[in-house]
């Protein structure tokens, strides 16, 4: 029997392959921009200041437009951010409206850590506000490229009336959106991919606005010759590689030394080790940029473990970094990348299949937390890593859903 | 031979101060240790497991589990803080004596025990927080961690109990089993109450090392990662034998200073971020390949006697 | 009297059978559950896309594993081979892509094997510095996905044959030729006496050295496959998509789940690709019932180790 089995298996397959080959790989074969921006990048070549050479994923016209766009005013209800637009070129939808129950659908890149896990609840509690929506399937790729390809081809083939991604990254997830193009309305949102298939795009402003907003504010607040230390998270990641190179473009075209750029790989202890080392061998710091938040806490830390005052600082939206900001008083900005963004794609679903009209490119407002607004966004209540711009605060099951307290 | 580590540390320590001569300071000196000491200490209790013949993977998400249960648990409250401490003690010690039965007893190797329970570990921390750390730290609670006094004071005493324990008849039962497991059971050896022990003293090693790294950062929802393969590379690096049956803890935690002496070497000379890997594992073979001579290799299973006897 | 206990669990199977009964278990407990939405086409299509490239890097790791030896480099290899055939392939050159990438992953096993047996470097501590080595490399030159692969060669991850993704079939012709050289051949005969023994094998004659070095040759080829089929997955190299698939542990898991001895000796290439289709099936179960990810790992760990009492049990008796 053994050995029988696998002529048996060569001989079905040939049997198939007689019968008739399929593939589900998208028929389109052009790829428009393969290497984004690597042309541009010698654009912004400025006097050495410690940054290190331009990111490869820098792109000079977008950087300009993200920037233009923070003093445009977002149209759409001012108290609701997540319906808020900035420059919509809408598109019509009419030909995917529907009526009756409506079957969504979500391929989800990962939930795997607090930021995710905050949008991932407003989109549950987002769609829980929608009678309309009857079912709503949620596959997770638990940050696997190859993952979320199967999860979105599957998805596709089970009768979801919209799909909603999330992509993992950018280029490697791009034939399998333009696949689902082809079956659904397709809502892409946070990480874009290379495509215009989608219907709608939908994040904030983005990573150079975050990157030049805690850049901008250093050198305003430090003092010329001052020394910054850059704190980043990990290479590569193109979300966090926009944030850095604009940082790096208003260091170089500022007074400010920047003394190193390290990368933390987001986590705290080493975050702290990192800041301490420096701070002995240079005596002082006077200022630190961080591309993300999460562990700005234990960089403030390491300030105060040796001793000194904490020098003016970039964080996020997150609840420690805001309560460690009002009690000590800290001289400190956090840019934003508002979870928020994760109720909209519901909201954009649902206009597609009414066959409402949508942007094209939804850009929402990317606020930032100031000294001046700082009470606005501080909420004792919440847990430590919750961010602040959830836009949470009205949808059922507030505060305890998110982990808060009454 | 047996502490060549310490060599290889003072090697290390010099080439530091060349660029920081801030580490010759006391103040300096102490800082590093604080920095090194949850390292220390997960050396040392994963030394117990590997000289028996085993592997502990679970140390790692064991740590973040500390860390998060006990933010939650405290939130916050100063008055919360010894009782949770207790509770996290006793975690660590329940959490090990797991692993130690289902290996020793239901006889799963503990490669295969250990990563079960680090998959239950991380998943059932954050089904049970909802997904990332919630509450906070006390003041109390971070002290242990944060202060450097007291960093170092836990570290030297858990040293001294792990060299007392290694003296103890303990001790010399643990190597014989790592060993040899029949030669040791043959001459009166309770194997399994050995090995079990092991484990339960490396789940409270565990719970010491999230405790100072609590303390030491905070909260975060990845404190552990990657802190088993560290641990087990410092007790290699320490000259600890994988397979059993070899290796001293003071060595152990000796490799333990040094794995971090490295990485604030390599650190501070800016090695190209990405490269350091690169450094860091030629460096590991390579000593392990050195000391490795006549040492055993490969999974020598002592447990394959039993196997065929029966 | 425990041994009973869990003759009785097993009800008198092999390991190998054990986890294909249970691979049953769970289809039927999907149907029942999810009725027709379980056993769709796309679900089928989406098991089988889903575990190939684990299935392979399995196939090999149950090599290494049943020589007594064990690999954790698998990971980095893959995003280092997906790079590689991307990065040439980009030029046009499919062929040559296939051949280096499969250079590379020869050349990296022949390293691994030498340091283990040459060097008597345990295999747990020469594969995690390998890792290390390799991630070294990758986050050196690479930050992000790079290289391009032509639409032939994307066929590989995409097309398939009724209900059989081509991806799978490769799966099972890697399977079929692992299964062959261990059952069949000289040198199948030699990895179970050196797992089982090195002592005894190199007393009888076996040159066990060489064994161990050949089974990390080839299973680092099945992680270079792996990682070619990762590139025509992605249409792109990507240097972490080998580590954030978690081939390493996931791969020794899937093996042991396989009812292969972790310490060499005994076991298969069948129950390898059981476990690896029970923890794929599992997933989709998980999908169907839309279970937290969390719970999902918890699951998987109890199933892990469960397994492996039963099949300690098994072999007691």
């Amino acid at each position: 029997m053994r050995r029988s089995t696998p002529i048996v298996i060569v001989a079905a397959a040939a049997t198939l392959v007689a019968s008739g080959c399929t593939s589900d790989k998208p028929t389109t074969t052009a790829t428009q921009s393969q290497n984004p921006g690597a042309s541009q990048a010698s654009a912004t070549q400025a006097p050495a200041t410690g940054t290190g050479e331009q990111s490869k994923f820098f792109v000079q016209a977008d950087y300009d437009a993200q920037l233009a766009m923070r003093t445009k005013t977002a149209q759409g209800p001012a108290d609701k951010p997540w319906e808020q637009a900035i420059d919509p070129q809408m598109v019509g939808t009419s030909k995917y409206k529907k009526s009756g129950s409506i079957h969504l659908c979500f391929s989800n890149a990962a939930v795997n850590n607090p930021w995710r896990q905050v949008g991932w609840k407003n989109m549950q509690a987002e769609v829980g506000l929608h009678k309309e929506i009857a079912k709503f399937t949620a596959l997770d790729a638990e940050g696997k490229d190859d993952k979320q390809i199967s999860d979105i081809a599957e998805l596709t083939g089970k009768g979801c009336d919209a799909l909603i991604v999330s992509p993992n990254t950018t280029a490697t997830l791009t034939p399998a959106v333009k696949a689902a193009c082809e079956k659904v309305p397709v809502i892409v949102f946070d990480r874009g991919v290379e495509t215009d298939c989608p219907v709608s795009f939908i994040n904030p402003i983005g990573g150079y606005a975050f990157g030049a907003d805690g850049a901008e504010f250093l050198v305003e607040q430090v003092p010329a010759g001052g020394k910054v230390l850059a704190l980043r998270i990990l290479p590569g990641v193109d979300v966090l590689e926009t944030r850095w190179s604009a940082a790096k473009v208003t260091f170089d075209n500022s007074k400010l030394q920047v003394v190193g750029v390290e990368f933390t790989d987001g986590d705290a202890a080493k975050t702290k080790s990192i800041v301490s080392d420096y701070i002995q061998r240079h005596g002082k710091i006077d200022g630190v940029w961080m591309d993300a938040g999460a562990t700005a806490v234990a960089a403030i830390e390491a300030f105060e473990d040796a001793g000194l005052p904490v020098p003016p600082i970039v964080g996020e939206d997150q609840q420690d970094f805001l309560q460690k900001w009002k009690q000590n008083n800290l001289t400190a900005v956090a840019p934003t990348y508002p979870t928020y963004q994760w109720r909209t794609p519901v909201i954009a679903a649902l206009k597609i299949l009414k066959g409402e009209e949508v942007p094209k490119a939804w850009k929402l407002p990317q606020p930032k937390i100031t000294s001046e607004n700082l009470g606005k966004y501080l909420q004792p209540n919440m847990p430590p890593l919750h961010y602040a711009l959830c836009g949470c605060e009205s949808l059922p099951g507030f505060p305890e859903s998110w982990g808060g307290k009454k | 031979m047996k502490y060549a580590i310490f060599v290889v540390l003072a090697l290390l320590l010099a080439a530091i101060a060349v660029a920081n001569p801030f580490i010759l300071e006391p103040a300096g000196f102490l800082a590093f240790v604080k920095r090194a000491a949850p390292l220390v200490i997960l050396a040392a209790g994963q030394y117990f497991v590997i000289v028996s013949g085993e592997f502990d993977l679970s140390v790692g998400s064991l740590v973040t589990v500390e860390v998060v249960v006990a933010a939650r648990l405290i939130d916050g409250n100063e008055a919360a803080t010894w009782p949770v401490l207790a509770l996290l003690i006793a975690l660590g010690l329940l959490v090990g004596l797991v692993n130690g039965v289902v290996t020793a007893l239901l006889r799963v190797p503990s490669f295969i025990t250990t990563l079960g329970m680090m998959l239950i570990l991380s998943g059932a921390v954050f089904l049970w927080t909802g997904g990332a750390p919630r509450g906070a730290l006390s003041q109390s609670f971070r002290v242990f961690g944060r202060d450097t006094l007291w960093a170092v004071l836990i570290t030297l005493a858990v040293g001294a109990a792990a060299v007392l324990l290694t003296r103890a008849t303990y001790g010399r039962t643990l190597i014989a089993t790592g060993d040899n497991e029949r030669a040791a059971a043959l001459s009166g050896v309770r194997v399994a109450r050995a090995r079990i022990l092991a484990f339960v003293i490396s789940g409270l090693a565990a719970a010491i090392a999230g405790i100072m790294l609590g303390g030491f950062a905070g909260v975060s929802a990845q404190v552990g990662q990657g802190l088993e393969f560290s641990a087990i590379t410092a007790v290699v690096l320490g000259g600890v034998a994988l397979g059993g049956g070899r290796g001293s803890v003071v060595a152990a935690m000796g490799g333990a200073l040094t794995l971090e002496a490295m990485f604030t070497l390599l650190n501070l000379y800016g090695i190209s971020g990405a490269l350091e890997y690169t450094v860091q594992g030629v460096i590991i073979v390579a000593a392990v390949a050195a000391g490795a001579v006549q040492l055993p290799r490969l999974f020598i299973t002592p447990r394959k006697g039993d196997a065929h006897a029966s | 009297m425990s041994e009973k206990v869990g003759g009785r669990l097993s009800l008198g199977f092999r390991p190998a059978q054990v986890v294909f009964l249970a691979l049953l278990a769970v289809v039927a407990i999907g149907a029942i559950v999810g009725g027709g939405e379980f056993l769709t086409l796309e679900t089928v299509v989406g098991i089988q896309q889903r575990s190939a490239a684990l299935g392979i890097v399995a196939v090999g790791q149950t090599l290494a594993i049943l020589a007594g030896s064990l690999d954790l480099s698998v990971a980095v290899l893959i995003s280092l081979t997906s790079l590689v055939a991307a990065e040439i392939m980009q030029t046009g050159d499919v062929a040559g892509g296939i051949a280096a990438a499969l250079a590379v992953s020869a050349v990296v096993g022949l390293v691994n094997g030498v340091v283990i047996t040459k060097l008597k470097v345990h295999a747990f501590i020469a594969t995690l510095g390998m890792t290390l080595v390799i991630k070294g490399v990758l986050d050196h030159l690479y930050d992000g996905p790079a290289g391009r692969v032509p639409d032939s060669f994307q066929h590989l991850g995409y097309d398939r044959i009724g209900p059989i993704p081509v991806s799978a079939m490769l799966w099972a012709c890697v399977a079929l030729a692992c299964w062959f050289v261990l059952t069949r051949t000289r040198m199948g005969y030699q990895v179970y006496a050196v797992g089982g023994d090195v002592e005894v094998a190199r007393l009888s004659g076996v040159r066990t050295d060489r064994v161990v070095i050949v089974t990390h040759v080839l299973c680092s080829l099945c992680a270079g496959i792996a990682g070619l089929l990762l590139a025509s997955r992605l249409g792109a190299g990507a240097p972490t998509v080998g580590t954030d698939g978690g081939y390493d542990l996931e791969s020794i898991a899937a093996v042991v789940l396989g009812g292969t001895a972790l310490a060499g000796g005994k076991g298969g290439v069948g129950g390898t690709v059981g476990g690896v289709l029970l923890l794929a099936v599992l997933d989709s179960l998980f999908n169907l019932l839309e279970v937290d990810s969390f719970f999902k790992d918890v699951v998987r760990g109890v199933v892990i180790v469960a397994a492996v009492v039963i099949y300690v049990r098994r072999r007691k008796s």
